[in-house]
């Protein structure tokens, strides 16, 4: 087989949630393939499927039609601890609401996906204050995430997001809930990350922010609109 | 996920809400408390029997003459044929018999010097010492042979020692019986009073033989009766069988007809003693049921706060399965904290049961015997119950959809 250069793709990827007896047609059969390395970042209205595409690319939900593949591998194929391994390893998360452990401080919510590794980790706490120092919180390690500024604590997600080592981030709107000058921060952070080699995906509402990505998609009703590379 | 660490997670959730924990936990505790007495009460009263049993030799059959009755009426005609010596002697040959005592008893008259003392006879053969569980604490008891030749020793209780011999050492003493002078040759072991009040240390025991012949008086028809035999069951022989089988030799040897009744009796000392006991045991049984069942209801509290915690915790759930912790990881989780809260529990209703096992030994006459059996069973249905009460939260954790839970308010 040749070298893949796509890390995700989808093909026709649809997602009907039904309620009652009302259907709602999030995705409309998607064709989407994301190159290793690549920032990309997801736009469009409100309702428009981007966090639920999100949340497929995440093996968090199950697609209702087509196909998704992570590093060439069909998800549709896997069973639930080899979806549960993915999202350790693979995979790392940044919510809009950050979701730490309100009772943990800093150093242990990061240390969190260590503890459902399955493979060698090495020592998790080195590993963890290594994520946090990255992220600029090594002064901030025993604080509890009411003690820490929103800002502060995306950083935390982040570096929880990293503690595995992943292949890929997925931030569903991660400056939705901060101000602009921390928004500008936490970006500068994901595009140094990206220069290490970790795709991105980045889901956002603001130009300002999918301006720090190499690629902008728009979305609309469930299907892409547009798909530009920014030249730089 | 490591084991400390589960366990270490575990406590940090229960002592997020220690008073809520505390509370699902007073039902294990109140549980395992019951549980462990009633245990304690139970072993207790089956150890006191056994206690008496064994006292009672639990490997003896008594025979005695006399048919069988059913139902209050008489089953045989006419008097019965007593036993006699020769079936001492006979029985002793049969396999699964270890030792044969009867004897003849008679109130006599010791002499030793100016001293007179009424005292018991008991005229018998060296089985007796054997099936009764008696020992000379000084000196020996008679032999086979003397018994058959009719030897003038006797082995005396204490109470008779003290009478004659006090402060000289009774061994080699001679003194007489009724008449006929006899020699010392052992002294049994204190046995204190009986339970109608008799001292049973006031006894001269002589060969069955001397007594009959010298001191009763043997007479043409009573020759060699003995009122009663006690047969020891040698070890490895079930007393079942070997009262039938018994049944069957004596019926033989006394030529009773097939389907003609017995004209003796067998009686299993630890058989009646166990009948009696069964009631107690039956009462047992009831109250460790219902301790049984305090168990249950606190672990019917766990199952409850375990299913709101789920509940509470949806969202922490879904994103640990975001962060990658599979099914089992999440089950593993809820089942621990449910197995350490009953462990806790568990372990304080332990503390307590033997506080109030030592209560109730003290305050009322209960005879309690815990064990470290009993208290590893204790602990045990402890933590069987929080694996049993917690399975079905922690699987309902384990099957959540992580974005279902991740979303969930
Ligand atoms: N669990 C669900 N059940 C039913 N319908 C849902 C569910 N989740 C999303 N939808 C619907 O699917 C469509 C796409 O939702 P999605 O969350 O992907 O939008 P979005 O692009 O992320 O919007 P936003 O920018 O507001 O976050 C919407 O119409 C939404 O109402
Ligand atoms: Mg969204």
């Amino acid at each position: 087989m040749a070298q893949n250069p796509y890390i995700i793709e989808a093909h026709q990827l649809t997602k009907i949630y039904t309620m009652g007896d009302q259907q709602v047609h999030a995705l409309r059969g998607v064709d989407l393939a994301i190159e290793r390395g690549e920032f990309t970042a997801i736009m469009g209205p409100s309702g428009s499927g981007k966090s639920t595409l999100m949340n497929l690319i995440g093996a968090l939900d199950q697609p209702s039609g087509g196909e998704l593949l992570i590093e060439g591998h069909a998800l549709s194929t896997m069973n639930g601890a080899q979806l549960a391994d993915l999202r350790n390893r693979t995979l790392g998360f940044v919510f809009q609401q950050f979701n730490l452990l309100p009772r943990a401080d800093a150093l242990q919510n990061v240390k969190l996906p260590l503890r459902y590794a399955r493979h060698d980790i090495g020592d998790a706490d080195a590993r963890s204050r290594e994520c946090l120092k990255l992220v600029g919180l090594e002064g901030r390690m025993d604080h509890r995430p009411a003690q820490l500024s929103g800002g502060q604590q995306q950083r935390v997600a982040i570096a929880r997001a990293l503690a595995n080592r992943p292949q890929i981030i997925l931030a569903d709107e991660p400056t939705g809930a901060l101000d602009t000058k921390t928004s500008e921060d936490i970006m500068k952070l994901l595009v140094e990350l990206n220069a290490s080699g970790i795709t991105i995906i980045l889901v956002t509402h603001e130009p300002e922010v999918a301006a720090f990505a190499s690629r902008q998609i728009h979305f609309r009703d469930g299907l892409i609109e547009s798909d530009e590379r920014s030249g730089s | 996920m490591k084991f400390t660490v589960a366990i270490a997670s575990a406590i940090e959730a229960l002592t997020a809400n220690v008073l809520r924990s505390f509370l699902t936990m007073l039902g294990i505790i109140i549980g395992v408390a019951s549980v462990m007495i009633m245990m304690a009460m139970g072993a207790g009263a089956k150890a006191q029997i056994e206690a008496q049993i064994s006292a009672l030799g639990a490997s003896t059959l008594t025979l005695r003459p006399g048919a069988t009755r059913r139902g209050g009426v008489s089953q045989g005609a006419g008097a019965s044929t007593p036993f006699t010596e020769d079936d001492l002697v006979v029985l002793l040959d049969l396999p699964f018999v270890q030792a044969v005592d009867g004897q003849i008893n008679g109130g006599v008259t010791a002499v030793s010097g100016q001293t007179n003392w009424s005292t018991q006879l008991i005229g018998t053969n060296p089985g007796y010492f054997e099936v009764q569980n008696l020992e000379a604490t000084q000196g020996r008891v008679f032999t086979e042979r003397e018994a058959r030749t009719g030897a003038a020793v006797a082995v005396i209780g204490l109470s008779v020692v003290k009478e004659l011999f006090d402060g000289i050492d009774p061994l080699g003493q001679r003194f007489r019986v009724n008449s006929v002078p006899v020699t010392v040759i052992g002294v049994l072991q204190e046995r204190g009073q009986s339970s109608f009040g008799q001292d049973r240390d006031d006894v001269v025991i002589l060969p069955i033989s001397t007594a009959r012949n010298r001191i009763i008086g043997a007479h043409p028809t009573t020759s060699k009766h003995v009122s009663r035999i006690e047969v020891m069951v040698a070890d490895g022989y079930d007393m079942a069988t070997a009262q039938s089988d018994l049944e069957e030799y004596m019926r033989e040897r006394r030529r009773i007809k097939p389907g003609a009744s017995d004209n003796f009796r067998i009686f299993n000392i630890a058989d009646f003693v166990r009948a009696r006991s069964a009631t107690q045991q039956t009462m047992g049984i009831l109250l460790a049921f219902m301790a049984g069942v305090a168990l249950f209801v606190g672990g019917v509290g766990v199952m409850n706060i375990m299913l709101v915690s789920v509940t509470e915790r949806t969202r922490e759930i879904g994103l640990r399965m975001a962060l990658g912790a599979r099914g089992t990881d999440i089950m593993a989780q809820f089942l621990t904290e449910a197995v350490v809260l009953c462990g806790t529990g568990g372990l304080i209703g332990v503390a307590l049961g033997f506080g109030g096992a030592w209560v109730a030994a003290k305050t009322g006459d209960w005879t309690m015997s815990l064990s470290v059996q009993i208290t590893l069973m204790s602990f045990g249905a402890a933590a069987a119950v929080g694996v049993f009460f917690g399975y079905f939260p922690a699987r309902r954790a384990a099957q959540l959809n992580p974005i279902d839970a991740l979303r969930y308010d």
